[in-house]
């Protein structure tokens, strides 16, 4: 019996350790999966996975908030996504995220949701989500003004706004110069997000 | 599987047999892994794509294909939860037994109730609003309209199911009169939504669009919660706190106006007030009109406002109008050769509305909402000769009497509404409510003085049930009684709609409709019961983000319409012996996808009907009626010189006319017929926004210029016939074109980043 008990007690040991290598393997398994997603179907599986590890470890943000960039670029990608359902499921996974960690990352994500639901219809919605975009961006820069990212968006958001709205290419390139140059200092948190890079860089090829 | 039964029994049996399948189980635990897969499906049994399927505390899972089909292997064991969630249905979670063979576990989603994506009942109403679901139009569209003015009417008007009708006030809808056409405001009645009646002249709507957040113009079987309207009726819904604080001021060559809007540091309550004068001496002196003016129109408006927000989540508004205008006119009087009709009129308007919306407990709803409006019209008309002098007749020439008449025609109203509203199952409700209107009319014609006195009480209830996101019905009765008529009224009111397609959907709606005779009628005969029309609708719509199609065919039918009897010379009783029918078809299609920044919308309406009311011998189709009437209306906006540009272009088929005339046994008889020529009208107009796309802008400008009737078409609205019926005189609009130029500015305090501020 008291040997029984000892080989328990040590598969227990080896469980619970084992479930934080757990948790880190899962997150580089489904990161690499997010970075080979092709499709829609794709990205849905992607954000799905990552939610099933957030609300299996309840401790962590991060799953959390990749499942939303998940959908996030499938919103990105896809036009006949339904934007209006899919940013309402992003924003609940940034508040679930929120809850264990408020950051500048997860806000920057919550401006690419209101982003997407204003273009569904920018002329009627740009006083709703266009404001509460620009507002996300302002928040995430309180919480931290070097995240590159930030300056990426307000780079894009510039580029694609009509000249004689304030917007266009010489306004959008000191945002994306910004952007490259804080990225070069970016050091990120091990599984923290990193994106954004190429991007921010094919962009200012853009503007030159 | 293994019952937690049986794997006791196991134990109890050898028990060291037991301890080693348990130590067996856990030290094989890491690798033994169980394939768990089936298919996701929705009621309807159709595969549900992209569903989660989780075992909950686990990482394990998967996400079902395009045929709904899932599979993952998982290495925990016992009892587990599996949970299934997908966007758009109710997510379920299923207890089972995980145990070392393969799982196979098929699941059902059910919809969860989606007010985005549920079926709207739509047959007879077309919405207009930025935030209302189904709507066709925004507000801004209706101010932007070409042609329309800013007039909610005329912007009605391009929709289909109304008639060109030029030279009178109202929306003459699905054949019949502008008096069949009630408003309403927050759901409380507007007693003179159009400025007085002047003759041959269409008078404008006393409200501006800038006031309304949502616009709903039912052409039929509306809702039980309104009555007294056979045709048709248009909700304008009052806008609630404003965006910021601001003063704004029109300028034009007609109109001049000053306002303001206060919204508190809480955003929580605002009030507000405007003044306007119209003038159009300068307009009327550039552009010149048939009548002779002898007194050139003028307006005054002026009106105030606030609203607050309750602490549940509800509002309190209140808004009053004050306008006051006058104007003296003459036109040649058609049965002399040298006489002029002198028309003189002055009217005083005072229009208040209280409304508090409220949510209660337990999915409870409350409206209540109070008015009262007093109108006073005193108009004089006389027959005058060439020196302007007034000409008076002997009474043997009996037919020019009624053209010389002073009037004070007095028309007060108040009104109390409440409406209860509890939330059933999904999105279904139940709406319950009462409302009365008092009605005290006084009118002197010539020195004589009658009084109309009416409390008409109304009880209503409707309940709006969605048995799944594709089909709804709404069912409603509504009781109306009348102190004046000594008569009550019961009508049912019944909508069905069903979702055909992913925007599609098929409505019908039925109902009866009651009206009182206008109050002409009943100052002179007691004894008049309610007229009634019934309604049969049918349509088919689909709408997407950028097109909407609309197809509605509809079927009405006319009893008790009120009809005019000679008595002798100047006087005439009524009866409740008219009847009629309408029938036709109306297309809307509106498109703002296929041409680039180019947005137009094309309605058209076939209309076939025929009544016996007032004067009419027999049955015949009405004056008003045009049988094809066709409006395309265009926008385009061009966003880099920021200005937008707009088209209206107006086609109707001429419209019947008749001479009706008294024949010696004492009855009305058709003396002359024809119709008019066709009806054409080309409206151009273009707004200009310097400020737009400025984030927070402190100044908002528009600049607003338009013309009517461009071709310079010469329209002829109908004939007026002499009293011996030898000269026939066409009805034209009062002049060819109409200019008008103006800016709009707007100055903003704006509280954006003190919102940002307080977030943080």
């Amino acid at each position: 019996m008291k040997s029984f008990l000892f080989i328990l007690m040590s598969l227990g040991t080896f469980v619970s350790s084992a479930q934080s290598d757990k948790y880190a393997a899962a997150m580089d398994k489904t990161l690499h999966l997010f970075d080979s997603a092709k499709t829609t179907a794709d990205l849905l599986s992607v954000a799905n996975t990552f939610e099933r590890i957030a609300d299996a470890e309840k401790t962590q943000w991060l799953p959390y908030y990749y499942a939303g960039l998940a959908l996030s670029t499938a919103g990105w990608n896809d036009p006949k996504m339904d934007k209006d359902a899919n940013s309402t499921r992003i924003n609940t996974l940034c508040d679930k995220a929120e809850a264990l960690d408020k950051n500048s990352e997860i806000y920057v994500l919550r401006n690419m949701s209101a982003t997407q639901q204003m273009m569904v219809d920018p002329q009627t919605r740009w006083q709703t989500y266009g404001m509460q975009a620009g507002k996300d961006l302002d928040i995430a820069t309180q919480l931290n003004p070097d995240n590159p990212r930030i300056y990426y968006l307000k780079g894009e958001s510039l580029f694609n706004t009509p000249v004689a709205f304030g917007g266009g290419k010489d306004k959008a390139k000191p945002m994306f110069e910004k952007a490259i140059a804080l990225f070069k200092t970016d050091k990120p948190k091990p599984l923290w997000p990193n994106w954004g890079r190429e991007r921010a860089e094919e962009e200012l090829a853009k503007c030159q | 599987m293994v019952s937690p039964g049986q794997f006791i029994a196991k134990i109890k049996k050898t028990r060291i047999l037991g301890l080693v399948l348990i130590l067996v189980q856990f030290s094989t635990a890491a690798d033994a892994q169980t394939q768990i897969s089936g298919r996701i499906k929705d009621t309807k049994g159709h595969p549900v794509p992209g569903a989660s399927i989780s075992v909950k505390g686990s990482f394990d899972g998967a996400t079902s294909d395009s045929s709904g089909m899932y599979s993952f292997s998982s290495s925990d064991t016992g009892l587990q939860t599996l949970k299934v969630s997908s966007v758009g249905y109710r997510a379920i979670e299923m207890t089972f037994q995980i145990t070392g063979t393969s799982v196979k576990l098929d699941m059902q989603l059910k919809e969860e109730p989606n007010e985005l994506k549920a079926v709207t009942i739509s047959a007879g109403s077309f919405a207009a609003g930025d935030k209302t679901r189904g709507a066709v139009m925004s507000s801004l569209d209706i101010a932007t309209t070409a042609g329309s003015n800013a007039d909610i009417t005329a912007a009605l008007k391009t929709l289909p199911g109304t008639q060109q009708v030029g030279e009178q006030e109202g929306l003459f809808v699905r054949g019949g009169t502008g008096q069949e056409t009630k408003q309403f405001i927050d759901g409380g009645l507007v007693n003179n939504p159009y400025y007085t009646s002047v003759p041959d002249i269409s008078t404008r709507g006393r409200f501006s669009p800038f006031l309304f957040k949502g616009t709903v113009f039912s052409t039929g079987g509306y809702s039980a919660q309104y009555g007294e309207a056979l045709s048709s009726v248009v909700l304008l819904e009052s806008i609630d706190l404003p965006e910021r604080s601001e003063i704004d001021a029109s300028i034009s060559p007609i109109v001049v106006g000053a306002g303001t809007q206060q919204l508190s540091k809480d955003k929580k309550s605002s009030w507000g007030m405007s003044y306007s004068y119209v003038n159009v001496a300068v307009y009327f002196g550039l552009v010149s009109q048939k009548p002779d003016y002898f007194r050139l129109p003028a307006y005054h408006n002026a009106d105030a406002n606030f609203r607050f927000k309750t602490k549940n989540g509800g509002m309190i508004k209140f808004y009053t109008t004050f306008a006051y205008n006058d104007l003296g006119l003459r036109t040649p009087d058609i049965d002399s050769a040298y006489l002029k009709n002198a028309f003189n009129l002055t009217n005083h308007n005072w229009y208040n509305n209280l409304s508090w919306r409220e949510n209660l407990n337990n999915g409870w709803k409350m409206m209540l909402g109070a008015g009262f409006s007093t109108n006073l019209d005193n108009i004089q008309q006389q027959t005058q000769d060439q020196y302007n002098q007034p000409h008076y007749f002997p009474d043997s020439v009996y037919w020019m009497k009624p053209k010389n008449f002073i009037l004070t025609n007095k028309q007060n109203l108040a009104q109390v509404k409440a409406v209860f509203e509890k939330k059933l199952f999904g999105l279904s409700a139940l709406r319950f409510g009462s409302e009365y209107w008092y009605n005290y009319n006084p009118l002197t014609y010539n020195d004589t003085l009658k009084v109309l006195k009416d409390n008409l009480v109304s009880v209503f209830a409707e309940t709006d049930i969605y048995l799944t996101n594709e089909l709804a019905a709404k069912l409603g009765v509504r009781y109306e009684y009348s102190s004046l008529l000594k008569q009550s009224d019961l009508a049912p009111r019944v909508s069905l709609a069903y979702k055909t397609g992913k925007d599609a959907q098929i409505s019908a709606a039925y109902g009866i409709f009651y009206q009182k005779p206008d109050n002409q009628q009943l100052f002179y005969t007691s004894g008049l019961g309610f007229t009634q029309a019934t309604h049969y609708i049918l349509n088919y719509q689909k709408m997407t983000k950028d097109r909407v199609l609309r197809v509605e065919a509809y079927y009405k039918q006319y009893k008790d319409l009120v009809k005019t009897i000679p008595i002798s010379y100047n006087y005439f009783g009524y009866n409740n012996g008219g009847s009629g029918y309408a029938d036709g078809i109306d297309l809307f299609w509106r498109d703002k996808k296929t041409f680039k920044d180019f947005d137009y919308w094309i309605s058209y309406s076939y209309i076939d009907t025929k009544r016996e009311f007032m004067n009419y011998p027999t049955k015949l189709t009405p004056d008003f009626v045009a049988t094809h009437t066709a409006s395309l209306v265009a926008k385009r906006f061009i966003t880099n010189w920021k200005a937008g540009f707009n088209l209206t272009y107006t086609f109707a088929t001429g419209r019947p006319y008749y001479n009706f005339m008294i024949n010696n046994t004492g009855k009305y008889f058709t003396a002359d017929e024809g119709r008019t020529k066709d009806y054409q009208n080309l409206s151009f107009s273009c707004e200009y926004v310097p400020s737009l796309g400025k984030v927070n802008p402190k100044t908002f400008i528009v600049l607003f210029a338009s013309m009517s009737n461009v071709l310079g078409y010469n329209a002829i609205y109908g004939y007026h016939y002499s009293f011996d019926g030898t000269v026939k005189q066409p009805i034209t609009p009062p002049a060819s074109r109409f200019y008008f130029i103006g800016c709009f500015l707007s100055w903003g305090v704006d509280r954006t980043q003190d919102a940002i501020n307080n977030n943080l």
